[in-house]
């Protein structure tokens, strides 16, 4: 053994540089994917291309594109709202009620809102408020909520909703933009702002890697969780009023299944379903893919349950090919 | 008052209390022959409530028992249309269900993804499964053999066979939870994954046996339903995962594992079996139980959380004179 004097070494202070993590980061591989989704569907359908189709495409998903908004949020807290189709059922139900007892458009979305956020209140308070488990919690809530539509409605539909209330749903704001589309996308900016640009945002990432930490570092964890429920409880209500709208008609099935969809999407789009990581940007590619991937299947005349294994896989495979790849 | 804590005696007493009201007005409710009934008709509530129960007890939760059940259902029924012998299929469905339930618990033990996003995909999965192999086709009574469909209502000792299925389940699984040693890992895997690791306990091993007996007992209970009710097709059992849910949680088995017994889920089940047998006696549209059992879940949940309240330990005291 030779006495070697110390030798230098440069120990980086990051480990890549911004470029390189930009491109390994998992919003890079959705582009990647949505790019080459849309390739494929160009060249599976000539009917593809189409400013038109595209744009009718999106209704796919963007009514659920705005709660996976909100969602994310919450997972990324820690925690998970199973109950929000039903949400959905009970505002369009009560918008339902709205308008047979003759209210107008403004009271109508009021009403809507109102409910989403009277729902999301609801789980917030048990969760939040009582510390109890969100997944029980909104299991229970996801069978209490549609259940009293089912109670208000049976086997009957509220249908002739008043003139204008449509235009949620199936207006146009300028060419093939859709009310609903120019929508998802102030949604996005609003929670891309709300979750990257604000101190609330950070709180959200505190909460979701450690609770008690955030607690101790002086963040009012309980009120934080509370509001995050309230949010996905009104954009529940938000998507409510646009998918009635777009239906024209509430039936208590009404969106039944969109949990699974939000949660897929919001999965896809790179947030840790453990809380503690995720961005707005991931979802909304993941909404972009998930929509084109839809629509191309449609296109193709492949049944709509063929399309939810395919989801099925999409939400194991995009959590399994990763850890697959890292060997564990 | 030892007897007020006991989870079960209180839940026993409830549902007991249940059915004293409903009798109070309609009498004929409390007949043995119809009490027999109402336990007959919750017997694949029970028989997947306890495969729930151990699947929650080693902190998963497992989503897709209700696919499994209708996708081992309709197979039996497919088999039984190929002539397939009874004890082969009654063997294949069971085999096929666990086969479903290693799925699970193989992406949960190998690969480490929670459970709930396991099971929420391949409840999809099972379902969607049903639709490639039917294309959406139902099969119907008259497609099935006499025998197949006559096995769970064979009566013997004045119970169906299926009765006698969910009672011989109660027995071998309280068995399997108190007596032995696998038993008592699927608590301590629950209880505390550290502490289990180091008394030599395979956490992941153990969870994934537990998606395998759940599997096994959904895939049971697919042949029951399917041969009990004479007729499969792709939304056989849509939303039953979050009857079977509640009934654990009524039961007293604590979402965050480690706590439950087979006694709480039987009774959970009986207890929403009860609810829903008696909304039509007492006059109730059938539209209410979905509401109902909600607000169980949810009364049921907010109780075992206000039983377990651990008060902090107060460490300094302020003192009053020095």
């Amino acid at each position: 053994m030779s006495e070697t004097g110390p030798t230098l070494r440069t120990i980086p202070d990051r480990l890549h540089s911004r470029m390189t993590r930009a491109f390994r980061s998992w919003e890079t591989i959705l582009l990647i994917v949505a790019v080459a989704v849309f390739m494929i569907n160009s060249f599976a359908s000539p009917y593809f291309l189409n400013a038109w189709n595209l744009s009718d495409a999106t209704f796919n998903f963007t009514e659920k594109a705005m709660i996976a908004f909100a969602m994310a949020m919450l997972i990324i807290a820690g925690d998970i709202d199973l109950s929000v189709a039903s949400i959905i059922a009970l505002v369009s139900t009560a918008m339902g009620i709205a308008m047979e007892a003759g209210a107008g458009l403004p009271v109508l979305v009021a009403v809507g809102l109102a409910t989403g956020l009277l729902c999301g209140a609801l789980n917030g308070a048990l969760v939040a408020g009582m510390g109890l488990p969100s997944i029980v919690v909104t299991i229970g809530t996801m069978s209490l909520f549609r259940g009293i539509s089912y109670i208000v409605l049976g086997d009957q539909a509220f249908t002739g909703y008043p003139d204008g209330f449509d235009y949620f749903g199936q207006g146009y704001i300028w060419w093939v933009f859709s009310f609903e589309l120019v929508l998802f996308g102030a949604l996005a900016v609003v929670f891309w702002l709300l979750l990257h640009r604000t101190n609330f945002g950070r709180a959200v990432y505190a909460i979701g890697n450690n609770a008690t930490a955030a607690q101790f570092a002086g963040i009012r964890v309980a009120r934080v969780r509370f509001i995050l429920f309230l949010l996905t409880g009104l954009t529940s209500g938000i998507a409510a009023i646009c998918l009635t709208s777009r239906l024209g008609s509430t039936r208590p099935s009404i969106a039944t299944g969109f949990e699974l969809e939000v949660v897929t999407m919001v999965v896809l789009g790179g947030v840790n379903i453990l809380g503690g990581s995720g961005t707005i940007l991931g979802v909304v590619l993941a909404a972009l893919i998930m929509g084109m991937v839809t629509f191309g299947f449609g296109l193709l005349n492949v049944p709509g349950i063929v399309m939810s294994i395919f989801l099925g896989l999409l939400l194991i495979g995009v959590i399994a090919v990763p850890r697959l790849i890292k060997g564990k | 008052m030892s007897i007020l804590k006991n989870r079960e005696a209180l839940l026993a007493l409830a549902t007991l209390l249940l059915i004293g009201l409903v009798a109070a007005r309609f009498p004929g409710f409390v007949r043995p022959a119809n009490l027999a009934g109402v336990f007959n008709d919750t017997s694949p509530l029970i028989l997947l409530a306890i495969g729930q129960m151990i699947v929650i007890l080693t902190k998963c939760i497992d989503l897709s028992v209700a696919a499994t059940l209708a996708l081992c259902g309709m197979v039996a029924a497919l088999l039984n249309g190929a002539g397939v012998p009874l004890p082969l299929i009654l063997a294949l469905v069971i085999t096929l269900g666990a086969a479903l339930g290693a799925v699970n618990g193989l992406l949960v033990w190998k690969l480490g993804i929670p459970s709930i996003v396991v099971t929420l995909g391949t409840m999809t999965i099972y379902r969607g499964t049903i639709f490639l192999m039917t294309n959406g086709a139902w099969v119907n009574a008259h497609q099935m053999t006499d025998g197949f469909k006559a096995l769970p209502r064979t009566v013997i000792a004045g119970l169906p066979v299926m009765s006698w299925v969910a009672l011989v389940a109660i027995v071998a699984f309280t068995v399997l939870l108190t007596r032995t040693p696998l038993g008592r890992s699927f608590y301590a895997v629950g209880g505390n994954p550290h502490a289990a690791v180091y008394t030599g306990i395979n956490v992941g091993r153990t969870q994934f046996v537990a998606f395998v007996i759940a599997g096994a007992l959904a895939g049971l209970t697919g042949y029951l339903w399917v041969a009990r009710y004479a007729v499969a097709y792709v939304d056989i059992a849509d939303g039953f995962e979050l009857s079977v849910v509640a009934a654990c949680v009524i039961g007293g088995v604590a979402i965050a594992g480690g706590a439950g017994s087979v006694a709480g889920a039987v009774l959970g089940a009986l207890f929403l079996g009860v609810i829903n047998n008696a909304l039509p006696v007492v006059g109730i549209s059938p539209f209410w139980q979905l509401a109902i059992s909600g607000s169980a879940i949810v009364l049921a949940v907010a109780l075992n959380a206000a039983q377990n309240v651990t008060h902090g330990r107060i460490i300094l005291k302020p003192q009053e004179a020095r």
